[in-house]
């Protein structure tokens, strides 16, 4: 009864409603576009960039910017479109050029932060970009439209360009011999991905991107068979699983994201006692 | 009007040319079988074709209204990782993309045509089944089937039958005959020559980095290469194919 009465008195605040929206919208996101990179054998350019954005951010809170949104996006789409372009061509293969970039901000970022940080509670900064711990219940104004319209983006981009997306993860082989752009499609899918990790780490922070962009698509995948249905699904186990996590660490006081990403865990072994009992998940 | 003009055509990689200066056409409803030993090229040959590799020199033109969204394709292996979730019907669907344009939906026409080509592939029953639980034969019927969703004119076919066994293959080539007598331009690579004979109308034999014969089947078999070639893999020329 204590935690539903403490759940009520924090529903008055406007900023809980405002985080849980938030919350389960980039959910949503970071769960559609989840599908596509485990599927792509991409799901450590999450990291990966989510290490680039918290470097920018460093950089940004040393700069003193009022808003770290104008140079983090911007740095994270470059770095994405980089990475994913010199994917297949470069001297440096793909995993060591991920690595790479990813340890490498990590490192600058925190020399930064560590050097021209103003603030008096240096490691108490670091560690709520790392791991987000009340980033989301701190959002401004802004911050939450923001949010919201690059959330809003990102599933019209999906909506709209679903069959292509489909398409080119399946086979970009044969569509390129068939006269589509797949070049261009994985620009595009380059640009979104950077858009939702930089909007996940408001969510759960820099290190634990990756746990929500992949948990969610991974339990489906144990389930359901065909992409309409792991995308469906991906989704809404994405989305109850993040609103459940932020109730909860509101509840017991917990870090949000690290929270979700328990919540996730769960939801994980759940799909997969659920996939071998009705026989349909061939050993992965 | 030919569909496809080659002209001294030049394919390599890394500076290394493995096809020199070759030159053929392909006309419509042309059943063309590019024959040669492993490594000769024919694959990289019909990558280029199918613009999957760009020529070192030379040049691949399209005619007769051909246009670059009008080919289908049917890789040799496809790299489809084992734990894809795709239906068979999304799949085969997939193969409107290159002319669906910017429209995000697929219309009632092209669900209706994706019906027709499952159906004329004997895959319609496996509409809802997941792709990557089938046998290789049905495989391969999937994504011919995405291919003639692709194209009404040129498919150009990677060894078809690689990884099928004996009774899937024949089927797969019984298949392959029907969609030229009905539908479109072939162009397929094979390593077999007795089901080339038997099949195509045109061969392209390519070996040392050129084309050693180019032309219609009855001539091949009465050339220097054919006779040398079809007689070792032990054709039968008394079916009267030749």
């Amino acid at each position: 009864m204590d935690t539903i009465n403490k759940l009520v008195m924090y529903f008055e605040y406007p900023f809980v409603r405002s985080a849980l929206l938030v919350g389960m919208l980039i959910a949503l996101c970071s769960a559609l576009l989840g599908v596509t990179l485990v599927l792509k054998r991409f799901s450590f350019i999450g990291d990966g960039l989510s290490h680039v954005a918290f470097g920018a951010t460093a950089v940004a809170a040393a700069l003193q910017m009022a808003n770290q949104f104008w140079l983090v996006l911007p740095v994270t789409i470059v770095s994405a479109v980089l990475l994913l372009a010199s994917g297949q061509n470069s001297k440096t293969k793909g995993d060591a050029a991920v690595a790479m970039v990813s340890v490498g901000s990590l490192a600058l970022g925190y020399l930064v932060m560590s050097l021209y940080s103003k603030s008096a509670n240096l490691s108490g900064d670091v560690c709520s970009t790392l791991f987000g711990s009340t980033s989301i219940l701190t959002l401004t104004g802004t911050g939450v439209l923001l949010c919201i319209a690059l959330s809003i983006l990102v599933v019209a981009v999906f909506l709209l360009f679903y069959h292509k997306i489909f398409a080119v993860v399946f086979d970009e082989e044969f569509m390129s011999a068939t006269g589509v752009d797949a070049k261009a499609y994985n620009f595009m899918l380059a640009v979104v991905i950077a858009v939702v990790i930089v909007l996940a780490m408001n969510l759960v922070g820099a290190l634990l991107i990756s746990a929500l962009v992949i948990f969610p698509a991974l339990s489906a995948m144990r389930v359901f068979k065909s992409f309409f249905a792991v995308s469906v699904c991906a989704v809404v186990v994405s989305v109850c699983c993040a609103a459940l996590g932020i109730l909860a660490s509101i509840a017991i006081g917990a870090p949000v994201g690290s929270t979700i990403v328990a919540i996730d865990i769960i939801g994980f072994f759940l799909f997969s006692i659920v996939g071998a009992i009705s026989g349909k998940n061939p050993a992965v | 009007m030919p569909q496809l003009v080659c002209e001294n055509l030049t394919l390599g990689y890394d500076g290394n040319n493995i096809i020199t200066n070759l030159s053929f056409e392909v006309n419509a409803s042309d059943y063309l079988c590019i024959v040669g030993e492993n490594g000769s090229g024919k694959s990289t040959l019909i990558k280029a074709v199918a613009n999957l590799i760009s020529p070192v020199s030379g040049s691949i033109r399209k005619g007769g209204g051909l246009k670059a969204n009008e080919i289908g394709y049917l890789p040799q292996q496809t790299a489809v990782q084992k734990d894809f979730p795709a239906s068979v019907e999304e799949v085969v669907r997939s193969g409107f993309i290159n002319s669906s344009g910017l429209r995000p939906f697929y219309t009632k026409e092209q669900k209706l045509l994706a019906k027709e080509n499952m159906e004329r592939l004997e895959i319609y029953g496996l509409a809802k089944r997941c792709y990557r639980e089938l046998s290789g034969g049905q495989q391969q019927r999937v994504l011919l089937a995405r291919a003639l969703c692709a194209t009404r004119k040129l498919l150009l076919l990677d060894e078809p039958v690689a990884s099928l066994d004996p009774q899937a293959s024949s089927g797969m080539y019984d298949i392959i005959a029907k969609l030229n007598n009905t539908v479109t331009t072939i162009v397929m690579v094979s390593h077999d020559i007795a089901i080339c004979v038997s099949y195509a109308s045109h061969i392209l034999h390519i070996g040392g980095r050129s084309a050693l014969f180019f032309g219609a089947k009855k001539d091949y078999l009465n050339s220097e290469y054919g006779r040398k070639f079809a007689g070792l893999r032990g054709v039968n020329r008394r079916d009267g194919y030749y």
